[in-house]
């Protein structure tokens, strides 16, 4: 690889992904910088939960050890952090983490906090919906907060002012990592082949080690190398967005052109037209090549204009969800466990109406039920049935139900397990782009 | 119940592998073969029609499949797919993470293994 290549690293692809394989990339990966990609749909909605509740929280709850774990890592190598942690509330995540650079005596550290991507006052209640029928005033629940994806032009300006942690909120996934490549080669806005291959390298590397043998492993068909010990992707990139995907050499999992391809079209639809807030990224003609072990190299991704809309994902206080089980083994486990699934909906009949309800035979039928796949004689079930609600004593009492099985029910049921936990439901709108002012604050430590 | 012919193909999964991914109530599935020797077979067996008539109650809307043949791969983009998707299902895998194990799971269409 030539020397002009920028290298940029996962350092994680969801909310709860591991920590000390990010330190270890960061340590040996010879960085420019490091995207840590925290957020969904929920993960935002949840934040604002969490953020009504006090409002100096609202972030990821990771930050912290993340912080103190990565800071040194990053200060020693020069590696720039780029994360969008901040989830409901970047400010404090901002603020959190001057706080611990001060601690750590990380002295002249910059630290960028972008805002702006919360538009819960710039969205009217008959806006439609994106992608369904129906507007915001539709919809019988509390909204907790609304989030636009800020793209890589609200993530440049942090690195023109030399920040060494970015940290914002609903910063699209691949944006993170175009941002960066973008500004150190110069690409100009409008450049959309060169956006579109960027776009590409921040697409394949935003879900972490799924590009590297994470989410892969199919026995027989798929092994992969140590995948206890997995590392987190590596991508150089060429000043033309073509790049080479790799991962550190002592770490486990593979970089393969199947691992590639499996993360190339993951939650793509028509890969000619995949749309961000920087372009309208063209993956159909992408080249999937192996240049060595563990390298795979991608190119002749490409693009054309950026949408005129921005997404904005509306959150919605959705009430609580109420799981619970028993467990039937050994001879007629099946029909032990049919016959307690047939009294928990014959007594739970009286909330009709109140309460949506599912009920499933773990073992025989759960996840595939609705797509009509059932085992004939399983021994070793379990009854499990799930409850949502408005209303939290619906789920209480379904809780009760599916534990007075334990006498009540049918013989030799077990394991009584139950939990109530808080819901949210997401929507998605569209609005132009011109509405949304990002905004960017760098304080130093 | 007559014996199989050793090692040969018999679902999707003995020749490709997948991955599936959501957004709201659409599911979407990318399969791509091992062999590019068996990318014809695979294009045989998952057509739009088929996967739809394999899980009628699951997959309620349109099947769009997209082809990137020079990689061996097919992309299928399934309209109400996901029980209402992750915001109402109440399937354990409210996702639809595991659709990509439906999909390995279908009989190969090869009139020449029966």
């Amino acid at each position: 690889m030539s020397g002009a290549a920028f290298r940029i690293g996962t350092g994680a692809g969801f909310s709860a992904d591991r920590l000390e394989p990010a330190v270890d990339l960061v340590e040996g990966g010879r960085l420019d910088a490091i995207v840590l990609e925290c957020l969904g749909e929920r993960t935002v909605a949840f934040a604002h939960r969490d953020r009504m509740a006090d409002p100096k929280r609202g972030y990821n709850s990771l930050l912290e050890r993340r912080m103190r774990a990565l800071l040194p890592a990053c200060r020693k190598t020069g590696t720039v952090m780029i994360t969008n942690m901040g989830a409901a509330n970047p400010r404090a995540a901002a603020e959190r983490t001057l706080a611990i650079a001060r601690e750590l005596g990380f002295k002249g550290l910059k630290i960028a906090c972008i805002e702006g991507d919360d538009v819960s006052t710039l969205v009217p209640k008959d806006q439609p919906f994106m992608d369904e029928p129906g507007t915001l005033a539709d919809v019988d629940m509390p909204v907790v907060g609304m989030n636009a994806y800020l793209g890589a032009d609200a993530i440049i300006p942090a690195l023109d002012a030399g920040a060494d942690v970015i940290i914002g909120g609903r910063l699209a996934d691949p944006s993170m990592f175009l941002a960066p490549i973008a500004h150190r080669f110069g690409w100009d806005a409008g450049d959309m082949p060169r956006l579109g291959a960027g776009t590409l390298v921040g697409h394949l590397m935003e879900c972490g080690m799924q590009v590297t043998g994470g989410y892969f492993a199919d026995p027989g068909m798929k092994d992969v190398p140590d995948l206890a010990q997995c590392g987190f992707p590596i991508a150089e990139v060429a000043p033309d967005g073509s790049a080479v995907i790799t991962k550190l050499a002592k770490t486990g999992g593979c970089v393969t052109p199947a691992t590639v391809k499996e993360q190339l079209l993951y939650e793509v639809h028509d890969p000619a037209r995949y749309l961000t807030p920087d372009v309208t990224a063209d993956f159909s003609r992408v080249e999937v090549a192996a240049t060595g072990a563990d390298r795979v190299r991608v190119s002749n991704a490409s693009g054309s204009a950026r949408p005129e809309t921005l997404k904005v994902t509306v959150g919605f206080d959705g009430g609580f969800q109420g799981e619970a089980g028993v467990s039937y083994a050994g001879p007629a486990a099946q029909q032990r466990g049919q016959l307690a699934a047939d009294i928990v909906r014959e007594r739970m009949t009286r909330l009709n109406g109140k309460a949506d309800l599912r009920v499933d035979l773990i073992g025989a039928s759960s996840l595939f039920a609705t797509a009509g796949l059932r085992a004939s004689d399983a021994q070793d079930v379990r009854l499990h049935v799930t409850l949502r609600s408005r209303d939290k004593e619906a789920a209480e009492l379904m809780l009760w139900e599916v534990e007075s099985l334990l006498c009540c029910g049918p013989a030799g049921g077990g394991g009584f397990r139950g939990a109530i936990v808080p819901c949210v439901l997401t929507k998605s709108v569209l609005i132009p782009r011109e509405r949304i002012r990002p905004t960017l604050d760098v304080t130093s430590a | 119940m007559s014996a199989p012919h050793r090692n040969a193909p018999r679902i999707v999964r003995d020749i490709a592998h997948a991955r599936a991914g959501d957004k709201g109530n659409t599911s979407n599935v990318n399969v791509w073969t091992y062999d590019p020797a068996d990318y014809g077979l695979l294009k045989k067996t998952l057509t739009p029609k088929h996967i739809k008539q394999a899980f009628p109650h699951l997959i309620r809307g349109e099947v769009t499949r997209y082809e990137l043949p020079h990689l061996n791969g097919l992309n299928f983009v399934m309209q109400d797919a996901l029980e209402g998707g992750v915001n109402r299902s109440l399937n354990l895998d409210s996702h639809g993470k595991s659709w990509s194990y439906l999909i390995l799971g279908l009989p190969l269409d090869d009139e020449e293994s029966g």
